[in-house]
């Protein structure tokens, strides 16, 4: 068995009034990348912000090598990397100023790695442009970036694939194998079928 | 080349980060900024037009009148907040920091000071001369807006977390901070009012600098744990 690094305890989770899940059990150790599956409006996102110690569950806990996520928020947010439904960068800002924000919020100083990164998601030459200039895709690879440049354990992805195109989805998908294969885990939900991943464990939500 | 990375690891302060990015966004979109200015403005001069142009009744009430609607100017910005963070999911890439969430959250609310408060404070002596304040006044007008403009933010900021994820939050947010406003209002003006009558004012700005004391320590607390509770739905 390798080593647990997230693991969800009887999770049960409701909103206004409806039960999105309960009963659920889940981990993830290094080395592994775990899908969730599930129709829309299943809790996916939910669940996702569960783990990430966003949302609360209504019941059970949320462990962080073994500890309870409350008690070792700090070193627990050093190790993961959470890319959520919405863009998370600045329209108003360039692709270069929202990575090295992103890059301060982890506590790195990057400089030229930077460029590096986007360059590796295919945004060479838009690196210092407003980003509400750049499409919706684009946007997605700037958030993507961060992957490249802020070492994590633990990724935590919502629908990574959004707006991707078919290249984008292959880089992506070689990114979550070097990530597995580093020693790093993935949570990730998505609609596509991850074929080339191997390893892949999956969690289906109903 | 994730080993790489680890080495060049350097540690930067998230505040300047945080002061420096959303000063640049604000910068580029100039017009959310310039509002609450120019609200300020029409305010204070519609008051001579409107009432009556004769300078004592203009002095009596200028205290009032321009803290008023320096106040009302403070509401009317606190909208940029938290608001454009929330939607665009920055908000909660923040929250998600390793780093201190005081350290960012102080940021934040020095960052609206500083295109808010500070603005009108350097605004306001032009306003009062307009308002026939004379020159004890306005010195007063002016420390009390750089003290009490402050509070104002810290106190904002609470209401702007608590409201954040809410549809509509224009009222609600309102009825929330006016209520905590009105102690800030009553100290700052009654300053000006007792400076213009030539009395000292050491003890109403003793008062203001002790709320902004309690507020820059207390408010980003309560602030952290208002985006904790509205980020959570």
């Amino acid at each position: 068995m390798s080593e647990r690094l997230l693991e969800g305890i009887n999770l049960c989770c409701e909103r206004d009034h409806r039960v999105l899940f309960e009963s659920l059990n889940m981990d993830v150790g290094a080395g592994e990348v775990l899908q969730i599956e599930g129709p829309n409006g299943s809790g996916k996102t939910t669940l996702l912000r569960v783990l990430t110690g966003l949302s609360e569950a209504t019941e059970g806990e949320v462990r962080w090598c073994g500890e309870p996520v409350r008690k070792v928020r700090e070193n627990y947010y050093q190790k993961m990397q959470y890319l959520g439904h919405a863009a998370g960068i600045k329209q108003a800002l360039s692709a270069q100023e929202n990575l090295r924000w992103h890059a301060a919020l982890s506590g790195l100083d990057f400089g030229g790695k930077i460029d590096e990164a986007l360059a590796k998601v295919g945004l060479i030459g838009y690196e210092d442009v407003p980003c509400y200039t750049l499409s919706a895709g684009q946007q997605r690879r700037v958030n993507l970036a961060r992957l490249y440049l802020l070492s994590a354990k633990l990724w935590i992805l919502d629908e990574p694939f959004t707006a991707i195109d078919k290249s984008g989805v292959k880089a992506i998908e070689e990114l979550l194998i070097h990530q597995a294969q580093q020693g790093g885990a993935v949570i990730l939900t998505t609609h596509q079928d991850l074929q080339h991943v191997p390893g892949l464990r999956k969690l289906e939500l109903k | 080349m994730m080993a790489q990375v680890d080495e060049k690891q350097v540690k930067r302060g998230i505040f300047t980060a945080m002061i420096r990015r959303d000063m640049t966004a604000a910068f580029r979109h100039p017009s959310d900024l310039i509002n609450p200015l120019i609200f300020f403005i029409v305010v204070v001069t519609l008051f001579p037009l409107a009432v009556t142009p004769e300078s004592d009744f203009l002095r009596e009430i200028a205290p009032g009148v321009l803290w008023v609607s320096a106040l009302l100017a403070t509401l009317l910005s606190l909208d940029m907040l938290f608001q454009t963070d929330f939607q665009d999911g920055t908000l909660e890439q923040m929250l998600l920091s390793p780093q201190p969430l005081y350290a960012a959250i102080l940021a934040k609310v020095a960052t609206h000071w500083l295109l808010s408060g500070l603005p009108l404070t350097l605004l306001s002596p032009l306003l009062a001369m307009m308002l026939f304040l004379p020159g004890d006044g306005i010195q007063a007008l002016m420390l009390t807006l750089l003290l009490g403009t402050p509070i104002l933010s810290f106190i904002g900021a609470i209401g702007s977390a608590l409201t954040v994820g809410l549809r509509k939050t224009g009222l609600l947010l309102s009825l929330l901070v006016l209520p905590l406003y009105i102690p800030v209002l009553i100290f700052a003006s009654g300053a000006v009012k007792a400076a213009v009558a030539g009395l000292p004012i050491v003890g109403h700005l003793a008062l203001l600098g002790a709320l902004l004391a309690l507020a820059v320590v207390l408010a980003p607390l309560a602030i952290a744990t208002a985006l904790r509770i509205s980020l959570s739905g």
